[in-house]
């Protein structure tokens, strides 16, 4: 089945051809083409899944690489696909989700005008993330993740008769193009240094040297930018919650599962370039993401804004996790994120469905009227809440464990730990807020509440699976210290060249042969540090800062330990308290939110109103941009027109004065001409008398002169 | 008889001519004034040529200008016919159309 791997992009984006052009022909609109295909992607990738799991080593790499760009017989550039443990559990996940989605939308989106249109984005997104989970070098993800972005761009817009739509897909659009112009000059300082792509020739040339000290760390730094914009880390945060302008599974595949994760497995990717310092700012950016956008999900009323900013909160999680050393456990939350959120978006989609309205303050009580919904709802919404025996538990436990380690070892780190503790809190309690004011309590619009009604089962089949796939037993089984996510997914080492250290190449085995190698499997990697760091448990979490610690594995080991405990006993004890807070405050009405809102109305409306970035943006960047480009309008009106309009002047006058010229003096010479011959002639024509005697005078008086000259 | 008397004869012949040549307006009096030059200059050849000259040759020259003068005659007379018939005169004062 791996050997099939690279043909799995390539269904979608025949399904999109198809779609695009012939869909709206195709019985039923062609939506089972595309469900067809991506049914087919799923089940190679679980097959994919399967070989890999079967073959259950750390090591697992296939890569198989092709020519790409051949000159005179030379290869300039192989491109190809990289399928290691992380690129198959991205497989199922992206395949999955976007499956799922698929089927909830032939519900969802029934009766759309554009419904064709509909799905052949969804395939072409399919294409492109599917696509960016194999590449096998930066040029390629780049190249994907440019694809996601329009795909992103085309699904957001997708009612763009919407003006709320039309631009939120341009901003989100615009506001990515700033991340991924970071992650361009990253590319480009990388392959300005190194001279190559792929990731393995990239860590091959930095472990030997080629990038190293600050540029490596701005390298690493200008590639997270990309990161930053894809999953909307702060300061480019402010596209995601307005892209849920999009339809409902859009924001539940691309805005939640998937594509925005694409910034974190990016990050995973890339792993082994970045150095202390970048990971330094990798872990506060996420701090300050997952921070900022839990407080402003406490105070959004609108169901699909508290999702986002619940989304773009996880997304900090993750690569604050990644950032202090957790790559385990950042790509593990990831992976369950992608499920429990993709729930929780098709189950808002469903409550939308159902009550056509997306303001939590109108709902209430529909618990009753849509009970699959509630129960997967409230699984997810468990999930997310970091409640054990749930997948959420397992992964925002380990990154909160890998946070204090860092901080353990680094005290003056320890705030991001303290900051994710408190946000895990104010997850659990945002969530609930949430999950109350839907489904508990009494109706609070009794028209919207009678009319609302179970979603059909092709919407809630989806549900269910997803809610399944949202408890804890998936990834690790209660019995055992070490789940399998844990054990496949281990992180790479470092390849930076710290302290003039011999470097340790990331998996150097493999081979680029520059002959077709489709298929060609590549042994595993002796791969030093990792193989015995592997003996050890939660081996991820170890060694945030590696060069520094060196031995001592054991009180590595004792660190690593006191912090898993911690870790796990503060993040249940502030998810329980965050969960009865919510309920006390919703549901049993201990006290009133909106006293409690009125009592810090400026804060109250700094979270209302997300922080003011819209605003500060606006008067900022936005402004500052207007400002800047009707500067150039003046420039352009005044100096470069001038500089036209004065060669045109230029050239009025010297036309003048060429004309001047041509009038008087060549045609006065021409008429002059005219002028003489005809003066002389009418002067000449009074000899021609017409009378024979006067000639005869002339001819007789001639000849006397003539005879007289002979004469004398 | 000497060559002088009779050149001075030819040259009188010949003032004659010319002077009806320019005065007369009448074309057939112009005609006759051009025969008088016309005898003036045969005067001359041949006063010159029986003076001169062994040969005859300008008796023979005489002969061919009183031919010459005949046809010429000839040729103006119709000449002056025809343009009698389409001016109704014959005054060469009045044919003046290719006066510039």
């Amino acid at each position: 089945m791996i050997r099939y791997a690279h043909l799995i992009p390539f269904l979608p984006l025949l399904s999109f051809f198809i779609n695009i052009a012939v869909g709206k022909r195709l019985p039923r609109k062609g939506d089972w083409l595309s469900l067809a295909t991506i049914g087919t992607t799923l089940a190679m990738s679980i097959g994919i899944f399967y070989e890999v799991f079967s073959a259950y080593d750390p090591n697992f790499r296939y890569h198989a690489v092709v020519p790409w760009l051949t000159v005179a017989d030379r290869a300039l550039y192989n491109t190809g696909i990289l399928v290691d443990n992380l690129t198959a559990v991205m497989l199922v996940v992206v395949s999955g989700v976007s499956f799922l989605v698929h089927l909830f939308s032939v519900g969802y989106m029934h009766g759309d005008p554009r419904y064709n249109r509909f799905f052949a984005y969804l395939s072409i997104f399919s294409f492109s993330m599917l696509g960016l989970v194999l590449a096998e070098s930066l040029l390629f993800i780049y190249i994907f993740w440019e694809l996601v972005g329009l795909s992103s761009y085309l699904l957001i817009g997708f009612w763009f008769e919407k003006k709320s739509a039309a631009d939120a897909c341009k901003k989100a659009f615009i506001v990515n193009r700033v991340g991924d112009f970071g992650f361009l000059i990253g590319i480009l300082i990388i392959y300005a240094t190194c001279g190559v792509l792929g990731y393995d020739e990239v860590f091959r040339a930095i472990g030997e040297g080629k990038l190293s000290g600050t540029l490596l760390t701005l390298a690493g730094i200008a590639v997270f930018c990309g990161a930053v914009g894809k999953s909307a880390q702060f300061p480019l945060h402010v596209w995601l919650p307005d892209a849920m302008e999009g339809p409902t599974p859009v924001s539940a595949l691309i805005h939640a599962a998937t594509m925005v994760a694409a910034g974190v497995y990016l990050v995973g990717r890339v792993y082994p370039i970045f150095t202390p310092d970048a990971f330094l700012v990798i872990a506060y950016i996420g701090l300050i993401t997952l921070f900022l956008a839990a407080t402003i999900a406490l105070t959004q009323n609108d169901i699909k804004k508290v999702l986002a900013y619940s989304t773009t909160s996880q997304l900090g999680f993750m690569i604050m996790g990644l950032g202090v050393g957790g790559y385990t456990a950042g790509l593990a939350h990831l992976a369950t994120h992608a499920a429990f959120k993709a729930c929780l978006f098709l189950g808002s989609g469903s409550v939308i469905h159902a009550v056509h309205s997306q303001d939590i303050r109108e709902m209430g009580g529909l618990r009753k009227k849509m009970p699959i919904t509630f129960w997967t709802f409230l699984i997810a919404t468990l999930a997310i809440a970091g409640v054990p025996g749930f997948s959420g538990f397992f992964s925002k436990d380990m990154i909160l464990a890998a946070a204090l380690e860092f901080g353990m070892r680094q005290p003056q780190h320890l705030i991001i730990f303290f900051g994710a503790l408190l946000t895990a809190g104010m997850t659990a309690f945002y969530m609930f807020r949430m999950v109350i004011m839907t489904f508990f309590g009494k109706p609070k619009d009794h028209h919207k509440y009678d009319h609302a009604h179970e979603s059909p089962p092709n919407m809630w089949v989806p549900l269910v699976i997803l809610a399944t796939l949202s408890f804890s037993f998936w990834f690790k089984s209660p019995f055992v210290e070490k789940g399998w996510f844990q054990t496949l997914v281990q992180k790479p080492a470092t390849v930076a060249n710290l302290a003039k250290a011999p470097a340790v190449a990331h998996a150097p085995a493999v081979e680029h042969a520059p002959a077709p190698a489709m298929g060609h499997k590549t042994a595993p990697a002796p791969h030093g540090e990792a193989v015995k760091e592997s003996g050890h448990g939660a081996a991820e979490s170890r060694g945030a800062a590696p060069a520094a610690h060196g031995g001592d594995a054991e009180h590595d080991a004792h660190i690593a330990h006191t912090a898993h405990s911690y870790a796990m006993y503060s993040s249940v004890a502030v998810g329980t308290l965050g969960i009865a807070l919510a309920f006390g405050v919703y549901l049993f009405g201990w006290v009133n939110p909106e006293r409690v809102a009125n009592s810090v109305k400026p804060l109250y409306d700094f979270l209302l109103n997300k922080w003011y970035f819209d605003e500060l943006y606006e008067a900022t960047v936005i402004s500052g941009s207007k400002a800047f480009s009707r500067g150039l309008a003046w420039f352009d009106l005044t100096v470069v027109d001038g500089l036209v309009n004065l060669a045109a002047r230029l050239g009025i006058f010297l036309s003048w004065l060429v004309g001047i010229f041509d009038n008087k003096v060549v045609d006065g010479a021409v008429d002059g001409v005219a002028n003489v011959t005809i003066a002389s002639g009418s002067a000449l024509r009074r000899l021609q008398t017409g009378k024979l005697y006067h000639y005869v005078f002339v001819l007789a008086g001639g000849a006397l002169i003539i005879f007289l000259i002979k004469a004398f | 008889m000497t060559l002088d008397k009779l050149l001075v004869v030819a040259a009188a012949l010949f003032c004659c001519g010319l002077y009806i040549v320019m005065t007369r307006r009448n074309a057939v009096a112009v005609l006759m004034g051009v025969e008088l030059i016309l005898n003036a200059t045969n005067l001359n050849f041949v006063a010159f040529s029986h003076y001169l000259s062994r040969v005859m040759g300008g008796q023979i020259f005489a002969v061919f200008v009183i031919v010459l003068a005949a046809a010429e005659a000839a040729v103006a007379l119709a000449i002056f016919l025809r343009m009698f018939a389409t001016t109704g005169t014959v005054e060469v004062d009045l044919a003046d159309r290719m006066r510039g």
